[in-house]
């Protein structure tokens, strides 16, 4: 897969990657996914995404080749491998806050590294191709668990993990109202994984009534479609007896539509770092001394957030991008438990050299899209 | 309600909950969360047996972020800065942080330059861009693009009368002002 400029990549043979540095590994793989994030890519909404370079950050795949330095895989491994590259030793990392490793961007220091998404992650090539450069492998990926099925595996690399990262940021207790904001994969997790943690009433938010319909199967959700109301906000709070949600999550990020001026501002002229609809309706329909969790991705840029309403509310604003491998562990326990069955969402499978139709049917939701998973030729 | 003290109560209580939801209260218990306490101090979970991790070569001179106070120990290698886009990049990484919005901008003309650029370079290469299949409108056709529409299924159906006016009107108006210049410097050359 090769970036060409804003709705336009295609399928292109590419020198196979090499050995960067003593810890790298190359992994051969076998199963990616399209992540929405990667849509802000698509859609030329995040700076220094440059020609030629490849996406993806979800995939898993058998290790091909392993630099000098490598002790923890070996060649053969099966290897599930999670978007954030990190080191594991720097402040951060050490920390436990994986996605924000202070060893791996050069380009900069809000973020940490990632795969296939853009120079602000590192420049990294992703892992919608037959190979991939894995940096810091003995770190970074983890054998798949033999009694693990391989299109789980590769959802965990950032789909369920951020989703359920999500609703830990939301503090959730015994009996919470939960409102999700946006019914992608991401939202479906975090709704999903709300339960888990106690919640008594979980409400999805979204425009598109298929989406709305997997929410409520297989995440037990009520559902709200935005499209049917005048006023969202209002709706939340009539639904929760004017008190509004003890606790709001954002799993849309920079690609919600807005209104005219926010999406000509964001979508189209890349002068908001996203359209902060989403995180606006949040902060509106969240109770006063509530919570917001913002998985949603949105880019440097600032974006024009109603930050007034959130002081005055006292809201806590927790947020980041997900240090995957601190989740696995116990997501693999919800997975043996039967709790969780992150496939359950996967509606297409797309070989890589038809990649092209991929991004545009997950893009346009044609097709009744969820979640398209990328076969490598 | 909001106007009495006491919180409303839900439909279901806790128990229905945990009959009905696979799981409902599994991580109910704050300490079972992965993620808490935010910030636990534990570098050997990772798997890393070094303090810092060892350098890798700058084989080509590498552009970062002036916040930084060197070169990060591994980075990656796609895509170095080339052409007017490249010098465009550099000069945003070396000039600008990243509080600057200048920093950010300046990339995002660069990508435009880089996109521009390369798509008038492919007409000379052996693998020219094809608009239509790299948008992947091919699909389509293929992929119930009738039925997606009027279920109201779709995510871009309410932009799509608009999409090629705030697309093209950028390019409408560049190409209306290299005319309108081109003609000025033409007539006062003759």
């Amino acid at each position: 897969m090769v970036y060409r400029g804003p709705y336009r990549i295609r399928a292109e043979e590419k020198d196979r990657p090499a050995v960067e540095h003593p810890n790298d590994a190359i992994v051969r793989v076998t199963k990616a996914a399209i992540c929405g994030s990667d849509l802000h890519l698509y859609h030329g909404m995040m700076p220094d995404t440059r020609v030629g370079t490849t996406f993806g950050h979800e995939f898993v795949g058998v290790v091909d080749e392993v630099g000098p330095s490598v002790r923890n895989l070996k060649v053969g491994d099966r290897v599930m491998v999670p978007f954030n590259i990190f080191c594991g030793t720097c402040y951060f990392c050490a920390r436990g806050l994986y996605s924000n490793c202070h060893n791996v961007n050069p380009n900069a220091t809000a973020v940490g590294g990632i795969y296939g998404y853009s120079h602000t992650s590192g420049g990294y090539d992703g892992g919608q191709a037959e190979y991939v450069r894995v940096p810091l492998a003995d770190v970074g990926p983890s054998l798949i668990p033999d009694w693990m099925d391989e299109d789980d595996a590769v959802l965990l690399t950032d789909a369920l993990a951020t989703g359920y990262f999500g609703a830990q940021l939301g503090d959730i207790v015994e009996g919470d109202v939960v409102v999700v904001f946006g019914a992608g994969p991401v939202g479906l997790y975090a709704a999903k994984s709300a339960w888990l943690m106690g919640a008594g009433r979980v409400i999805v938010i979204d425009h598109l009534d298929y989406r709305l319909a997997k929410a409520a199967e297989f995440a037990h959700a009520e559902t709200l479609n935005f499209t049917e109301y005048d006023d969202i906000v209002v709706q939340v709070k009539k639904l929760t007896d004017h008190l509004g949600a003890d606790v709001a999550i954002d799993a849309v990020g920079a690609e919600a539509d807005g209104n005219l001026l926010q999406h000509v501002t964001a979508a189209k002229l890349k002068l908001q770092g996203g359209s902060p609809v989403a995180l606006n309706w949040a902060i509106d329909s969240v109770r006063k001394g509530g919570t917001i969790s913002v998985m949603g991705a949105y880019g440097p840029l600032f974006s024009a957030v109603k930050f007034g309403d959130a002081m005055n509310k006292g809201l806590t604003l927790r947020m980041n991008q997900c240090p995957v491998k601190r989740q696995w562990p116990r997501l693999f326990e919800h997975i043996r438990n039967g709790y969780l069955k992150p496939s359950d969402i996967v509606t297409h499978r797309i070989p890589l050299e038809h990649i092209a139709e991929g991004y545009h049917i997950f893009s346009a939701k044609l097709d009744g899209c969820i979640k398209p998973l990328i076969i490598p030729s | 309600m909001p106007y009495t003290p006491d919180k409303p109560k839900l439909a279901e209580s806790s128990d229905e909950l945990r009959a009905r939801i696979p799981g409902w209260g599994a991580d109910l218990d704050p300490a079972d969360r992965p993620s808490v306490p935010r910030e636990r101090f534990d570098p050997t979970f990772s798997g890393a047996w070094w303090e810092f991790p060892e350098r890798q070569p700058e084989k080509v001179p590498r552009e970062r972020s002036i916040e930084h106070k060197f070169l990060t120990p591994v980075f990656g290698t796609v895509s170095p800065p080339r052409g007017v886009s490249g010098a465009i990049r550099r000069y945003a990484y070396k000039r600008y942080s990243e509080g600057r919005a200048a920093h950010w901008l300046l990339l995002m003309v660069a990508d435009r330059v880089d996109v521009a650029g390369s798509t008038v370079l492919s007409i000379f290469s052996r693998h020219p861009d094809n608009p239509i299949t790299e948008t992947g409108v091919p699909a389509e056709a293929s992929h119930h693009p009738v039925s997606s529409r009027t279920d109201d299924r779709r995510t871009d159906v309410r932009h799509q009368a608009l999409d090629p006016f705030i697309v093209a009107a950028p390019w409408v108006l560049a190409a209306g002002v290299t005319y309108v210049l081109a003609r000025k410097v033409i007539r006062r050359a003759a």
